[in-house]
């Protein structure tokens, strides 16, 4: 099965320079809204909670944020999944798309939960089972961004990768559950930490909260995955392209005025061709040929360009 | 498959024989690894008898490492990739076969380890049942997911920095699971520890299948 | 019958070049066919695309008669790759090494034995670790290790490379002989001299291009009017430097079968053992294949001996 599809890039001139759209405008605007509704209701319009005062206002945040890198998680590893079965470059962009936003949701999660654990329990850290297990998911979807980083081929790159984000929730709920397990053998009587029992407007902007993430983050996913689909497609071999360039350069080699240049434009990834230490040892026994370069013999000149013609 | 998986292990265990460097070099390693968290902890008695068991297993865990590098390295030399693919070896097998010798190395050094902690920690070993199984499913799990993960980085440059940091995290809960066996066997509560038995072995499982699935698609993924 | 290799304007890409971009070749069983042509024309690139190791992405590639768009792994264990890597384990001893091969591509001991003996790696070398060789001994423990899977398909890469005389005649002995069998072989080399001996017809690369269309059709253009190849009649100058080589290499074991396999090309000389001068005194392999080569039937595609031929199954016969 081949992994590289090479297709004709449109090089039309309707081509996007951004990645926004009609619907995407739309979208912003309603994700604009429900950010201010949520901050109205989260910051002002709700009461401070009993036990926890103020600092139940970043549970607004923290909750969606954190529920929102689970989806994060879920969309890579299953657009994983479907790269490996279709191999089509989509499902890869919208898998580093997913990672990308539930690291920066995970990076959110964990400061809103810091800062509400500062006032709560008195420090910035507690090796609780969920903000463990939250923390070795970051680790987890770095590692995964490191290897979509690493400057490969994208044959070599995207199997790797794909394995790699296809592991992601399996991991993320290993560590979860075992965390959990293990925590709660010490901690039966710690305060239930990140659920605290809500209603009212309390309720309500937690839902606002939920309303604005979700649309934030759906927003961010689609632009994010039009950069790299754009990425994707500028880096696109055109394959009519190449092997035109390297048509002619054949023909500057047969017509001997070309040096051997061995390589093909631009890109230096092939490796050794024809480079073994069999070197021209000995050019005396080919056709008379001019150069000792080995070039191709010249009866071999008039058959070319009928080739070329 | 397991004729393929058979052929790989003895391949991949003669050829550390013959280089002896798991010999000479990961197990004192291990050792070493053992005396500087002693150095770390001072050896307050107290301290380090009650970390025992996590400070045998993250030992485990580096050693392990080492292990793992030298296995993908196995097939990173001259054209042995390119051979494989050209063997018509079943992958899945390929896979298993370097878990199962990558897996006997750890055994080892994890019963070099044992002395070592009984020797330099003072431990006493309790609940023997339970400390062999535990150490077999770990031993699994750390080979499988390490096999895996290894594929996933061989070949590639940034090989050794990316392997831990690609398989710590995933290891995570064997590290945890492991742990907390030891700690019921050595507390003289097995039970505690048997489930916790249950996961390792679980995760092994999983990893194992996984890996032997995805071998073929890492192997000719250059 | 078809021919074991036929591309059609293939393009195959390493990486985003594409280091073959339209090649036509057909090669029929039997040919021994070199590849010319300067440096990164692409004849690496198109013995591994032949292998399956390379994709093709556009244009026709059947090999040994399966779709190598659709399947490259389906050939594999059919053909023989001997490239720039030795593929070897420096820890291993040679022996060891090309019994792993052996044993991983499913071969019987005794061809991984013959093999050794074939490329005179049975004796001392046997047990020194690859790691202390020279890199002609280890081109040919390679040797020995494409000879022990006795593939259909030969695809020999820069084969004299690093060898010295003894050597490469030893190596064109093994060629001739594996051909003689049923066996193609495809070969890319700068050494013209000596290729160009071995090999029925020649082949130039430019650029990742064959100059020259490759269709042999039934053979029937092999000496044929085209100017830009250079044919040559193995039988009588390669059939003397065979015969040489013979009396300095180890007994070959095993005859081809008279009969077997008609080539549509000049029929290489095969190496009868009996008849050969100097191998009467020859070292045991030799007696091990011989009363596998008597027993042998005459038939064409029928199942010859085990050890002397390669591979050929009669399902494969075209």
């Amino acid at each position: 099965m081949t992994i590289v599809s090479p297709e004709t890039p449109t090089a039309s001139p309707d081509a996007p320079t951004g990645t926004g759209s009609p619907a995407t405008r739309v979208l912003g605007g309603l994700a604009l809204a429900a950010v201010a509704l949520a901050a109205l209701y989260g910051l002002v319009w709700s009461p401070a909670d009993v036990e926890m005062q103020d600092s139940v206002r970043l549970m607004y945040v923290h909750v969606p944020a954190a529920v929102f890198t689970y989806v994060g998680c879920v969309i890579t590893t299953v657009a994983s999944i479907m790269w490996l079965r279709k191999r089509t470059a989509g499902w890869d962009v919208l898998a580093g798309a997913g990672a990308e936003l539930a690291l920066v949701l995970v990076i959110l999660t964990l400061a809103t939960g810091s800062l509400w654990g500062r006032p709560t329990w008195g420090t910035y850290w507690t090796w609780d089972a969920r903000l463990t297990s939250t923390a070795l998911l970051a680790v987890l979807l770095t590692g995964y961004l490191a290897l979509r980083r690493l400057d490969l081929d994208p044959d070599a790159r995207s199997p790797r990768v794909a394995i790699l984000g296809l592991l992601l929730v399996p991991n993320a709920i290993l560590v979860s559950r075992s965390v959990e397990w293990w925590r709660s053998l010490h901690q039966r009587a710690t305060v239930t930490t990140l659920d605290p029992q809500i209603d009212g407007d309390l309720l309500v902007a937690l839902m606002c909260g939920f309303l604005a993430m979700a649309l934030v983050f759906v927003w961010l996913l689609v632009h994010r995955f039009r950069v790299g689909w754009l990425e994707h497609q500028a880096g696109r071999l055109d394959l009519d392209q190449a092997l035109a360039d390297r048509r002619a350069e054949g023909r500057a080699a047969v017509a001997g005025t070309a040096p051997d240049t061995g390589t093909g434009p631009g890109t230096g990834t092939g490796p050794g061709e024809d480079t073994g230490p069999g070197e021209d040892t000995g050019p005396a026994a080919s056709p008379p040929a001019s150069s000792g370069t080995g070039a191709a013999p010249a009866p071999a000149a008039p058959a070319a360009t009928e080739v070329t013609a | 498959m397991w004729r393929d998986a058979v052929l790989v292990a003895r391949r991949d265990l003669r050829i550390e024989l013959r280089s002896r460097v798991a010999i000479s070099q990961v197990g004192p390693f291990a050792v070493l690894v053992l005396m500087l968290f002693a150095f770390a902890l001072d050896p307050d008695r107290g301290v380090l008898d009650r970390a025992t068991a996590g400070l045998y297993w993250v030992a485990v865990l580096f050693s392990g490492l080492l292990a793992l590098g030298r296995s993908a390295a196995i097939d990173e030399a001259d054209g042995v990739r390119e051979g494989l693919r050209m063997s018509g070896l079943e992958p899945g097998g390929v896979f298993l076969g370097k878990a199962a010798a990558v897996a006997a190395q750890l055994l080892a050094l994890e019963v070099l380890l044992g002395a070592g902690v009984v020797v330099l920690y003072d431990a006493e070993p309790a609940g023997p049942l339970l400390l062999v199984a535990t150490c077999l499913a770990a031993t699994a799990a750390v080979a499988g997911a390490g096999t895996l993960y290894g594929a996933l980085v061989a070949g590639l440059r940034v090989r050794e920095t990316m392997l831990p940091l690609l398989l710590l995290p995933a290891l995570a809960p064997v590290l945890i699971g492991a742990t907390r066996a030891f700690e019921a066997a050595l507390d003289g509560v097995p039970a505690d520890g048997w489930p916790w038995c249950g996961l390792l072995a679980a995760f092994a499982v999983l990893y194992s299948v996984a890996g032997a699935l995805a071998y073929g698609a890492l192997l000719e993924g250059q | 019958m078809k021919p074991v290799v036929h591309l059609s304007a293939a393009v195959a890409l390493l990486g985003r070049f594409p280091a073959l971009a339209g090649i036509d070749l057909d090669v029929a069983r039997g040919e021994i066919v070199l590849l010319r042509g300067p440096n990164g024309a692409g004849k690496t690139t198109l013995l591994r695309a032949c292998a399956g190791l390379v994709p093709v992405v556009r244009g026709e590639a059947v090999v040994l008669g399966r779709d190598l768009r659709r399947h490259p792994r389906a050939i594999r264990r059919r053909v023989g790759l001997l490239g720039h890597v030795t593929g070897l384990h420096d820890d291993l001893t040679v022996g060891e090494n090309v019994r792993f091969w052996g044993r991983a591509a499913r071969t019987e001991p005794a061809d991984v034995e013959a093999a050794l003996a074939l490329t005179g790696l049975d004796g001392r070398l046997r047990d020194v670790p690859v790691a202390e060789l020279s890199a002609g001994q280890r081109r040919r423990t390679s040797l020995a290790c494409l000879l022990a899977r006795r593939p259909e398909l030969w695809l020999l890469d820069e084969p004299h490379a690093g060898l010295d005389a003894g050597a490469r005649d030893q190596l064109d002995a093994l060629v001739v002989q594996a051909v003689g069998q049923g066996a193609t072989v495809l070969m890319a080399s700068h050494e013209l001299d000596r290729a160009q001996a071995l090999a029925h017809r020649v082949v130039d690369l430019v650029a990742g291009r064959t100059i020259t269309p490759g269709a042999t059709g039934a053979g029937a253009d092999v000496g044929g009017a085209d100017a830009d190849r250079v044919d040559v009649e193995p039988a009588d100058v390669g059939g003397a430097d065979v015969s040489a080589a013979a009396d300095r290499a180890p007994d070959l074991a095993g005859a081809p079968v008279p009969g077997a396999e008609p080539v549509p090309v000049p029929p290489v000389e095969p190496v009868p053992p009996a008849g050969r001068p100097g191998t009467e005194g020859a070292p045991s392999p030799a007696s091990v294949a011989t009363p596998d080569v008597e027993a042998s039937p005459a038939a064409p595609g029928a199942e010859v001996s085990p050890v002397a031929a390669p591979g050929v199954e009669p399902s494969h016969v075209a």
